[in-house]
Order: C-alpha cells, then sequence, then structure tokens
C-alpha cells in the first residue's frame, strides 16, 4: 500500500535563556493509508511536539516529513488536527463552530456547507445545530470538534489527547464513539495519549516513545482475532490485557 | 404553572422585601439631605451666598432653561466627551492590535506607555493649549489624554491573556495571525473592551472638564469656572449637579449596550 506519512530522523530542541532542551532525537516512522498509530510515553517526553511537527506548526530543526511523497511545505494535503479541548468559542453556535476551518481557509461554499450539514446529522448533533456548545455534554462537544476537523476533509487526523479533559466514564464512550467515526471515515490517525488502554483499545500499531529527549523505544503492532474490531470488544479480548502489560513494561524499563 | 413551595415563596417574600428597603432608602437619603439643605439655608444656619439651596438652584436651573444657555453650555460638554470618548476607543483599539501583532513593537513601546499612562494627565492640558490654542480640539484631546493610555494597556493585556490554546486551533486549521485576531482575539475580549468603556466615559468627562477650566468659552467647566470667579454659587452648584446627572446617564447608555451584548450572546 501506499505511504501516506514518512518521518525521517526528526530532531527537535527548545531553546530559552537558560539553555537548550531537547525534546525529539531521531524519530523515523512512516504510516500506511488507512492506518491508526498510537504514540504512547512517559509524561512530557515530547508526544505533543511531534504532532505538533507534523501538522507544520513547529519546524524540525533536522530530518524531514513527507506526505504523499512530498514535502510537508509544498504538500497541499489537508491534515486535521484535534486537540485536548473542544476549543469550541461560546460566541458562536455549533454550526457556525464547525464551519470555522472553511471560513479560515475561504472554503465556505454551498457544497461545504452541505457537507457540514450532512456530518452534523450523521453525528448526532443535528438538533444542536444552532445551541451555544455551553449547552453540549463534553461527548457531544468533542463530536462537535471532531466535525470541525472531518469537514475540511484531512487526509491525514493529529489526535492530541483528545479525551483526557473529559470524566473517565465519558472518555470511554467517547474515545469508542470517535475512534469508529474515524474508522469509518477511513482516515489515516495518529493519536496521542498516556493512557494505555485507549491506545490498545483504538490502534493498529503502538510506537513507544522514551523519556525526553524521545527516540522511538518500540513499536508494537496489535492484532485481535475478532470479528468486529470495535474498541469496545477489544477492551474484551484475551489480548488485550496481554498488549497492555507489555507495552506497561517498555514503559518502565528504561530506569 | 407549577405551585410554589412554601419555602420557596418564603424566599421570594424576602428578596423582594430586601429590595423595596434598598430602593426607599436611596430616596430616602436623597429626600432628607435636600430637606436639610433647604432647610438650613432657609433658617439661616448656612450661608445660603455661599451653600446656595436646593430651591435656589433649581430656580438657577429654570432661568438658564428659559434663556436656553444652559443647552449650550450642556450640549458643548458632552459632544466633547462623546467625540474625546469614541476617539480614544477607536485608537487604543487599533494601537493594542498593533502591539498584539508585533510582541517586538510592545516590548519596545512598554517603558514609554507605562510612563504616560502613570504621568498625572491634568499637567498636559496647559501645554496643549499653547499647542492648539484655545479650541474645541485642545478640549477634545485633554479628555484623550486622561483616558487613552489605560486603555491601551488594559486592551492589550486582555488581547494577549487569551487562551493560547484557541489561537493554536486556528493555526491547525492553516489561519493565519491575522484570523487569530479577526476569530479569537476580538470576540473574546468584547467584555473587556465593553469594561473599558465603562472606566473611559468617566476619565473622558474628567479630561474634557479639565480642558474647559482651562481654555473654553462654553461648556460645564467654563460655568464652573465662571461662577467660583464671580461668585455664583448657584451656578456652580447646578454645574455639578449636572455632571453627575450627565455621568450617570452616559454610564448607563454602556450599561445598555453591554445589556445588548449579553442578550445577543
Amino acid at each position: 500500500m501506499e505511504q501516506i506519512l514518512e518521518l525521517k530522523h526528526i530532531h527537535f530542541a527548545y531553546h530559552n535563556m537558560d539553555g537548550e532542551t531537547p525534546a525529539l532525537t531521531d524519530i523515523s516512522f512512516a504510516m500506511k493509508e488507512g492506518e491508526f498509530v498510537a504514540i504512547v510515553g512517559p509524561s512530557g517526553c515530547g508526544k505533543s511536539t511531534l504532532l505538533s511537527i507534523i501538522a507544520g506548526l513547529l519546524e524540525p530543526e533536522k530530518g524531514l516529513i513527507r506526505i504523499n511523497g512530498k514535502f510537508l511545505r509544498e504538500s497541499t494535503t489537508n491534515i486535521g488536527y484535534m486537540l485536548q479541548h473542544d476549543q469550541l468559542f461560546e460566541w458562536r453556535t455549533i454550526y457556525n463552530n464547525v464551519i470555522l476551518g472553511l471560513e479560515v481557509q475561504h472554503m465556505l461554499t454551498a457544497r461545504t456547507r452541505e457537507k457540514a450539514h450532512e456530518l452534523l446529522d450523521t453525528y448526532g448533533l443535528k438538533q444542536f445545530k444552532n445551541a451555544k456548545p455551553s449547552e453540549l455534554s463534553g461527548g457531544m462537544r468533542q463530536r462537535a470538534a471532531l466535525v470541525r476537523t472531518l469537514v475540511l476533509e484531512p487526509e491525514v487526523l493529529l489526535l492530541d489527547e483528545p479525551f483526557s479533559a473529559l470524566d473517565y466514564q465519558t472518555r470511554l464512550t467517547v474515545g469508542d464513539d470517535i475512534g469508529q467515526i474515524i474508522r469509518r471515515e477511513k482516515k489515516t490517525a495518529i493519536l496521542v495519549t498516556h493512557d494505555l488502554s485507549e491506545a490498545v483499545s483504538l490502534a493498529d500499531r503502538v510506537i513507544i516513545l522514551t523519556k525526553r529527549p524521545a527516540t522511538i523505544q518500540q513499536t508494537l503492532p496489535l492484532i485481535f482475532d475478532l470479528e468486529q474490531d470495535t474498541p469496545l470488544n477489544r477492551r474484551n479480548a484475551p489480548e488485550f490485557k496481554t498488549y497492555f502489560n507489555l507495552i506497561w513494561k517498555e514503559l518502565n524499563t528504561d530506569d | 404553572m407549577t405551585e410554589l413551595s412554601s419555602g420557596q415563596k418564603q424566599y421570594l417574600h424576602r428578596q423582594i422585601r430586601r429590595r423595596r428597603i434598598v430602593r426607599v432608602s436611596r430616596v430616602l437619603i436623597l429626600l432628607s439631605f435636600l430637606f436639610v439643605w433647604e432647610f438650613t439655608a432657609n433658617v439661616g444656619i448656612i450661608d445660603s451666598f455661599i451653600f446656595s439651596s436646593p430651591s435656589q438652584i433649581a430656580l438657577c436651573f429654570w432661568r438658564m432653561m428659559l434663556d436656553q444657555s444652559i443647552f449650550l453650555h450642556i450640549g458643548v460638554t458632552l459632544y466633547e466627551t462623546i467625540v474625546s470618548f469614541l476617539l480614544v476607543i477607536a485608537i487604543s483599539i487599533l494601537v493594542a492590535v498593533a502591539l498584539w501583532f508585533s510582541d517586538k513593537l510592545s516590548e519596545i513601546l512598554d517603558p514609554y506607555i507605562v510612563v504616560l499612562n502613570s504621568l498625572p494627565k491634568s499637567a498636559l492640558a496647559p501645554l496643549l493649549i499653547v499647542w492648539l490654542g484655545a479650541t474645541r480640539t485642545t478640549i477634545i484631546a485633554a479628555g484623550m489624554s486622561v483616558a487613552i493610555f489605560g486603555s491601551i494597556l488594559n486592551l492589550y493585556t486582555s488581547f494577549m491573556t487569551v487562551d493560547p490554546e484557541k489561537i493554536k486551533l486556528i493555526y491547525t486549521l492553516h489561519g493565519n495571525r491575522f484570523h487569530a485576531l479577526t476569530k479569537v482575539v476580538i470576540p473574546s475580549s468584547i467584555p473587556s473592551i465593553i469594561s473599558v468603556m465603562k472606566v473611559n466615559i468617566g476619565l473622558c468627562l474628567v479630561g474634557v472638564i479639565i480642558g474647559e477650566f482651562l481654555a473654553a468659552r462654553n461648556g460645564l467647566g467654563y460655568l464652573i469656572i465662571y461662577a467660583s470667579q464671580t461668585f455664583k454659587l448657584d451656578w456652580l452648584l447646578m454645574s455639578i449637579v449636572l455632571l453627575c446627572i450627565m455621568a450617570m446617564g452616559l454610564y448607563s447608555l454602556i450599561n445598555l449596550l453591554e445589556r445588548i451584548y449579553r442578550k445577543q450572546l
């Protein structure tokens, strides 16, 4: 299959007057189209930095990123980014929040408006189109945030701990929910998380990072023998615990 | 309509009573103040030449209304205050936006704005007269000088405290800094813009009155100075009462604006 995303020898460091803090050293991996990769690692190891680099918000100091064979700079591939908090604007209705990206990219046409309505209808937000974000539950807000990303038709989705702000019960259902939406839309996705069970239940492959400065410690493909491979079924499968413990051990070996 | 429980009824009753007491007390204080003033002036406990009296002030206002001179003075002061207020708001938003756009610029200008903000602005008024002459422009400039620097500082601070994650969102949607300004910074700063307006309308009035003290042929500030020099205490106190009413009116106008904004939100 075609490689949609390729990272080669990425290095990155933060600078301030007190000195330099290396965040990433020599990160290389590639992703196939439609693949779902989870990145786990100790907190503060630079997971989010990696996403920011892939999204083009930060410039790597060394290394290169190719998307669909083109360098990140020249690429026209749309990359969607979901942040930790939904960041829906209280002064806009849900519909107006969803079309924010279209507004910014000057893509607001009859067709894209139609698409926004379709997505809102599909994902159960039909009756909330004219509601204010504060009228929605945490899970619904996260769905609206996902629609805001999906309406731009991104080929690669970056998820930066998008469920961590939710309480535990909502996190489980929303995580499963969003995971299935991404599978249905056949998006290539990278999920950054510190929740190992979230990573195991959602991803095709888990990349384990070391402590800062982060390098890839191990890449672990997840294979589940399930008829219906949903996040919920995975949590009940026998392999789940095995993978969980494996990742747990990996994370704790480098001390 | 559901039946209210007796606890809720009692609560509502207490609240209504409380509100009534507050309202009646407010009016009572004003009325008794006016009564004591009028009474003591009439029986000669205080000198009505120096302290005037409510009835003399009202009479004075009535006379000036008949010859229509009072409208000129109120109109001039009101006009100067509103013009300087609108200019302050427009200029301070523009400057705060410029400072927000370039953190280098804001770092360079920071000490100047701080110094200008802490300077007692009444010291500038004589200078403005020399530069701009004893004209209406001078008075408007004096009104602006009192409010503008604080206003810039407040707006800039509010622009800078916008949640950085919200701005990051705009960048993840492939927007630029201009989008961050128009889609996030300005909309989320509207409450602070309104509160800056509330402070400024009063400050502009202060500046305008200072300006009128020094360089005017009409306006309430001029009236106050003229009256104090000619010992027309009726005029002086009437002008102060009119200023109170004007300040209150302008302030409630902005309150109204805030309420409209809240409702529309």
